[in-house]
């Protein structure tokens, strides 16, 4: 099953492709010296187009993270080209920004400099800066909490932070690794709606990287599926023909249920094969 | 809250009362147990022990006269010099240290037969190479709070959070940057979480190496009087000394407050 099992060719297809992925094959260095190397991803094509939100979803283990991580130019893939607007990616993406799944806020400074950060180090004006981070902060809803550190703050307002904080450079990518992982059911929807509505101002490209099925159909327009690692493929694609803008109700919606149920039954072979397969190797 | 503090300060003050009470009362008063010995004796010998009225009466007049000011302010000085000098060598070298593997690895053997070295030793070599002044005891110092400071600071510098780096570079620092806004601040709160014990050991250094050779500071008063068996002057020494180290401390502690407002408090100074 390495053929997509579905992919409708929607108006948006023919648009700019933001992110391109071809053929990419990354593979890490063995752990013995006669190891043959790790294959985590290998013959991924992917295409996001520009203004389009992909969920990909799969098991533990699939290598999800190692491909957000190619096209953000954090590793080299072994195999295969990511090209970023038509041009092939050389050193660091500039494009992207990246909201990771463990902490990544820096201790050390308030909310409003953690998110003034990006523009600092691009140069703009200090009280420029503190006043585009004051205005996003407010955006996330933080506006009182500005002067904080991250250690004061809520797992879910750390999160709201992180956004701004990679919001507010403007990329024009933007990718997620289980961004929502570590917070509560409810805060995660919560969080979720936030995304939709902050992305409905300037719909950059999304990828989204999750475990959560009903989280990925709740957000994207297109809901890409990994097979079980190693040497991972993408197993499936499945458009998500909801409406937007979306809210939180939208897992009520019967058309949610009709899309999870489909997804779903090809969903759980892979994860069962992907959690055996962790438990062997642990 | 309020009352749990204050209970706690009166066993504190409980405590010394106890002690210096029976120090007082085994130094001055004589017993005559003939089971013991056959004539009267003290159970703590003033000769041996002094006793507390003493020892404060010499500490007072030492400060009253202003004699222990010179003394203790050689002391501080060596304290400040060895701390500052060795905190700065310990986050440069750990700095360089954990930004090349190679060297790391080529100096670790040496570094860790320095480590192991009781200082206490290099007394007399820093005493022949800098003379008796104040710079033999801030060697002595120097070498104690460069290794603490220095495994902080590699070891800091070296776990910075894979994660916080990646974000770091993706949110466009250039290696410069990446120095200043994660390294950098990422060394410095492990040199200060090292701070008392660094402070600590610049101060065992300069007394240590007063004590072994020289003519002025807190640790060349406790040896005059041991020389000429003056306990009352030892024990004066050691309640000059605790005094200065609690005060040091407190200062270090307002600072450490100060500047590591970003940290999280430990759970025990919560609430």
């Amino acid at each position: 099953m390495s053929r997509p099992l579905s992919v409708v060719q929607g108006g948006r297809e023919t648009a700019t492709r933001a992110v391109s992925l071809a053929g990419v094959r990354i593979a890490f260095p063995g752990t013995g010296r006669a190891d043959a190397p790790f294959v985590a991803v290998d013959g991924v094509d992917l295409d996001v187009a520009d203004g389009e939100f992909v969920a990909i979803v799969g098991p533990t283990g699939c290598g999800k993270s190692t491909l957000l991580n190619a096209t953000a130019g954090l590793l080299v893939p072994a195999a295969g080209s990511v090209s970023i607007f038509g041009a092939p990616l050389a050193g660091l993406n500039r494009q992207a920004g990246y909201l990771f799944q463990a902490e990544a806020l820096f201790p050390w400074k308030t909310a409003l400099d953690n998110v003034a950060i990006g523009l600092d180090v691009a140069g703009t004006p200090h009280e420029e800066a503190r006043a585009r981070a004051r205005e996003w902060l407010s955006r996330v809803g933080l506006a009182a909490f500005a002067d904080r550190y991250p250690h004061m703050l809520s797992g879910g307002q750390r999160k709201r932070v992180g956004l701004a904080q990679v919001l507010i450079r403007d990329p024009k990518i933007l990718l997620m690794d289980e961004p929502f992982g570590p917070l509560d059911a409810q805060t995660r929807q919560i969080m979720g709606a936030l995304l939709l509505d902050l992305w409905s101002h300037d719909r950059k490209a999304v990828m989204f990287v999750t475990h959560d099925l009903e989280e990925a159909i709740a957000l994207a327009d297109r809901v890409v599926i990994m097979g079980a690692g190693p040497a991972s493929r993408i197993i499936g694609e499945w458009r998500v023909p909801i409406a937007r803008p979306r809210d939180m109700d939208v897992r009520l919606d019967a058309a949610f249920h009709q899309l999870h149920r489909e997804i779903w039954s090809a969903l759980k072979d892979e994860v069962v094969k992907g959690y055996q397969q962790s438990e062997s190797v642990g | 809250m309020m009352r749990n503090r204050m209970a706690l300060v009166a066993l504190q003050i409980l405590v010394a009362v106890v002690l210096i009470g029976i120090w007082h009362f085994g130094s001055t008063i004589k017993l005559d147990w003939p089971a013991i010995s056959p004539k009267p004796f003290y159970p703590l010998d003033p000769f041996f022990f002094s006793t507390p009225l003493a020892v404060f009466q010499r500490t007072f007049n030492d400060f009253y006269t202003g004699v222990i000011w010179y003394h203790l302010g050689i002391t501080l000085l060596e304290t400040m010099l060895a701390f500052v000098i060795g905190a700065a060598g310990g986050v440069l070298i750990g700095f360089w240290f954990a930004r090349k593997a190679l060297l790391a690895a080529v100096f670790d053997p040496y570094v860790k037969m320095a480590n192991a070295l009781p200082r206490v030793v290099l007394a007399p070599i820093f005493a022949l190479w800098l003379g008796l002044g104040i710079w033999s005891k801030v060697a002595l110092g120097v070498t104690l709070v460069f290794f603490i400071v220095f495994f902080n600071v590699y070891q800091g510098v070296k776990e910075v959070s894979p994660t916080l780096l990646a974000n770091a570079r993706m949110l466009g620092m250039n290696e410069r940057q990446l120095m200043r806004n994660v390294f950098w601040p990422s060394a410095l709160s492990w040199m200060f979480s090292s701070l008392h014990t660094a402070v600590g050991f610049a101060l065992v250094g300069a007394v240590v190496g007063e004590y072994l050779g020289s003519a002025a500071g807190l640790g060349y008063r406790i040896h005059q009087a041991e020389g000429v068996f003056d306990v009352t002057g030892v024990f004066s020494g050691m309640l000059v000394l605790a005094i200065f180290v609690i005060i040091i401390d407190t200062v270090v502690s307002a600072i450490e407050n100060r500047l590591m407002v970003w940290r999280p408090a430990p759970a025990s100074a919560q609430g």
